[in-house]
């Protein structure tokens, strides 16, 4: 009898766990509105969503989140350009020419990628790619979208490549097997049978590199050089809405319109997270079927 | 098992159905199991066998689209009416098709099931696994290596451990379900002597795909056929003089 | 198909293998490389000294000692927090749910904390955590605030783990007169632990090497001190380099590329690890 009221308890537990990330999700959005909405009691949304300038600050303070939104938008852009060509050619290299011991290697290469702090690829972007950019295009300074969207794309290509050799893995060996025997050369087979076949699954990498892109802080803030205008080029310093956060909070009085207006770039950042992850899934869904 | 050995009980299934969702697997089948018998169930594939067996120690209700009627008695009481699942499946225990040892040792195998019981005595749980061991016919085999894994035995010893480890258990009745299939000829008939041995004390319910086998070790035979049960009799009527011609059309290997 | 055609094509085939051979090395170089660097730059400034003393004069001399207990207080505490719920997570999901709505809704949970950037759970600790309950900047906020970022890794590598025992070891154990519970606790559980491990150490070299989650959570700026309790403030790797790379000026190379390289040592035998773990119990699997 003991023993079944232990169980029960045990069970009802473990029910009440799933139920924490439900919870978790609900309290990350009531409290980014809690104290985000906060600021349009001050400030008019169209003044926050449709500004141009980001001067949280001066007197008075003008809190236009325009080239934050921008400011990402171009350095996400840029790293998504450079990444996902290389991460979809190195995905179809990886799945379908290298085999054993070159295979492992690579793959562990990319494991190795992954694996590194953002804060140390950031450092190293200040330290070594911002210099090269510099010298490379005779430019002021080295801190620039381009640089920024550089060191993105090695973040994302690693999330890219995993999820599209997944998708390739996932596509029936029947596909290949009758392409080669129609007379195809294997890259024809590649190109036009293996690519096709796994596109929702190679979109939902696509989006899940976007989330984890224009997601990413620590390095970005370190090498874009945060300037909050309107980007005219992708060689001058941008900032970004993450970089804004990371940067700005530290010194934001607790209760300002500051201190609110940066958890209202917060929504924006989580209702865009929320939408990517929701596309990605329903891509990676309507392949199941 | 000797001395103590319980009384063996009876079963009885009456206008038993199942589905699987739509699927009707079991149609009113009405049978009755006697105490220290081996009833062999037969039948080609998809006639309901396995579903009847599995009915029998509710084996099935982890199936969310398991649906039934009627009725199955253990010693008078509804099993699915007036019992829960897990008291059902300790009385009534199964030996799977497939010898499948959990990758633990030999003795922690046969003691799986009575330390959850609740069975903490030492020196009962060595007992137990003597004794289980024996019933089974694998004692003299292993017990110099009680702790290694159970991996290691071969196939028709990992097939007599399941049925330790049943029996360890102590239930009333034993389901078996296709318990040599995977077997080769000669652990087979370890297998069926074992059977033979443990009729003394307990009710056994065989199904299997060999009619052979049914012969061999049944008291009375249950033919089975698309989920209806067709005939039932003593083994000799029924391999010998079958009332239903789809008896004999099967036992003589026309189909199935 | 005709000779000619067929040369061209395998001619093509040849040119885009080489293509897709040199986008592979265009990502695995730079990881080669930026591992190569930091081990050789910082390899030099590393010392017995250098782990095991305090930061002096404004962090640009002394050691890291503050950071790297720092951080290694604050995922042990994360590791206290996230295991249990995510492993219960998983259980349930795995061995409980039923396929309904709400089971839906806590998959479509889990996947959206999955992509929620570090910085917004920083801003969601700072909220819930630091001001709300009122834990101020603190290894209790910072390291809560990391638990729910990892929750996700933890709960689906459990996931997985647990889905990879066989089914057959639930059916054994049910027919052996086990209750639902003894048996994920006696003939689940244990076969999945040694997944469940890995993924949690994957979990753990994640929360080590994140900053923006702690930048308002727990992150001392300069504390030459080790933190007296949970409810103290503290230094950690990842924001020491932050700081140090960005904040002050005219500091020695070598200390940063100390930094970046104990940190990046740190969270790579962690994934080492993992991995090492993984392979062996591959090999050592019985079933």
């Amino acid at each position: 009898m003991w023993q079944r009221w232990r169980e029960r308890f045990i069970e009802k537990t473990i029910a009440a766990s799933g139920m924490f990330s439900i919870i978790v999700v609900i309290l990350i959005f009531l409290f980014l509105l809690k104290e985000g909405l906060a600021l349009f009691r001050t400030v008019p949304m169209t003044d926050f969503l449709g500004g141009d300038r980001w001067y949280p600050i001066s007197e008075p303070p003008r809190f236009g989140v325009l080239p934050l939104i921008l400011g990402s938008c171009v350095v996400t852009l840029g790293a998504i350009v450079l990444a996902v060509p290389v991460s979809i050619a190195s995905a179809l290299f990886i799945s379908e020419i290298a085999a054993g011991w070159a295979k492992d290697a690579l793959k562990t290469g990319i494991e190795l990628l992954a694996a590194i702090p953002s804060v140390v690829l950031g450092f190293l972007g200040m330290a070594v790619l911002a210099p090269w950019i510099k010298y490379l295009f005779q430019l002021p300074t080295g801190l620039t979208a381009l640089t920024g969207s550089i060191i993105l794309a090695l973040m994302a290509m690693p999330t890219i490549v995993s999820i599209t050799e997944d998708a390739l893995a996932a596509v029936p060996r029947g596909y290949r097997e009758a392409a080669l025997a129609l007379g195809a050369t294997r890259w024809q087979m590649m190109s036009r049978v293996l690519l096709p076949a796994a596109r929702p699954g190679i979109l939902a990498a696509v989006m899940l590199g976007i989330g984890r892109v224009i997601g990413e802080t620590m390095a970005v803030m370190m090498v874009t050089g945060n300037a909050a205008v309107i980007p005219r080029s992708v060689l001058q310093p941008v900032r970004t809405m993450t970089a804004t956060i990371a940067a700005e909070m530290g010194e934001a009085v607790r209760g300002s319109d500051h201190y609110f207006a940066l958890f209202a770039i917060g929504i924006v950042l989580f209702a865009i997270s929320f939408l990517l992850n929701a596309a990605a899934d329903l891509f990676l869904h309507q392949e199941r079927h | 098992m000797v001395s103590e050995a319980p009384a063996a009980v009876t079963m009885a299934a009456q206008q038993w159905s199942v589905w699987y969702g739509t699927v009707q697997a079991l149609k009113s089948v009405t049978l009755d199991i006697r105490s220290r018998e081996i009833l062999g169930v037969i039948g080609p594939a998809n006639s309901g066998k396995t579903s009847f067996l599995r009915s029998l120690n509710r084996m099935n209700d982890m199936n969310p689209a398991f649906r039934y009627e009627g009725k199955i008695a253990l010693d008078r009481q509804d099993i699915y009416r007036e019992l829960d699942g897990q008291t059902v499946r300790r009385r009534v225990g199964i030996v799977f098709a497939l010898p499948l040892p959990l990758p633990m040792s030999i003795r922690e195998n046969i003691l799986y099931g009575p330390r959850l019981r609740g069975e903490r005595n030492r020196a009962r749980l060595e007992e137990l696994v003597e004794r289980s061991l024996k019933a089974a016919s694998l004692w003299e085999e292993v017990r110099d290596r009680l702790d290694s894994s159970a991996m290691k035995l071969s196939g028709g010893q990992q097939q007599r451990l399941c049925i330790a480890r049943t029996l360890a258990m102590e239930p009333d009745v034993v389901l078996f379900d296709e318990p040599c299939s995977g077997l080769d000829p000669i652990s087979t008939a370890k297998v069926e002597e074992t059977m033979v041995q443990l009729k003394a004390h307990y009710t056994l319910v065989l199904v299997t795909n060999n009619t052979k086998q049914a012969a061999r070790v049944s008291d009375r035979v249950a033919f089975f056929l698309m989920g209806e049960l067709i005939e039932l009799g003593s083994t000799e009527v029924m391999f010998t003089a079958p009332r239903d011609r789809r008896t004999n059309d099967y036992i003589t290997g026309r189909f199935g | 198909m005709a000779r000619p055609a067929w040369q061209r094509a395998l001619g093509v085939q040849r040119v885009a293998f080489v293509l897709l051979f040199l986008s592979t090395l265009l990502i695995v170089i730079p990881a080669v490389a930026i591992i190569g660097t930091i081990t050789v730059r910082g390899m030099g400034a590393v010392s017995w000294e250098f782990l095991t003393t305090m930061p002096t004069k404004g962090m640009r001399a002394g050691g890291i000692f503050p950071a790297i207990v720092g951080t290694l207080e604050l995922v042990s505490l994360t590791v206290v927090f996230a295991l249990p719920i995510g492993i219960a997570t998983a259980i349930y999901l795995t061995e409980y749910a039923t396929d309904n709505w709400l089971t839906r809704l806590v998959r479509l949970a889990i996947v959206n904390l999955s992509g929620v950037p570090s910085v917004v759970y920083g801003l969601f600790g700072l909220g819930l955590f630091v001001m709300f309950l009122g834990f101020g900047t603190s290894l209790l906020a910072g390291a809560l605030t990391l638990a729910i970022m990892i929750l996700p890794v933890i709960i689906t590598a459990s996931e997985e783990a647990l889905r990879s025992v066989p089914k057959s070891f639930r059916e054994i154990s049910l027919s052996l007169g086990a209750s639902h519970w003894q048996t994920v606790r006696h003939a689940v559980l244990p076969f999945a632990i040694p997944g469940i491990m890995t993924g949690t150490i994957l979990g753990i070299g994640r929360a080590a090497g994140e900053t923006a989650p702690i930048l308002f959570t727990v992150a001392a700026f300069y504390l030459p001190r080790l933190p007296d309790s949970i409810f103290d403030q503290a230094m950690a790797l990842p924001y020491h380099l932050y700081v140090i790379s960005t904040q002050i000026p005219n500091i020695p190379a070598s200390q940063r590329y100390g930094t970046a390289f104990v940190l990046l040592v740190l969270v790579l035998s962690l994934n080492l690890a993992a991995v090492i773990l993984r392979a062996r119990f591959r090999r050592r699997r019985q079933w």
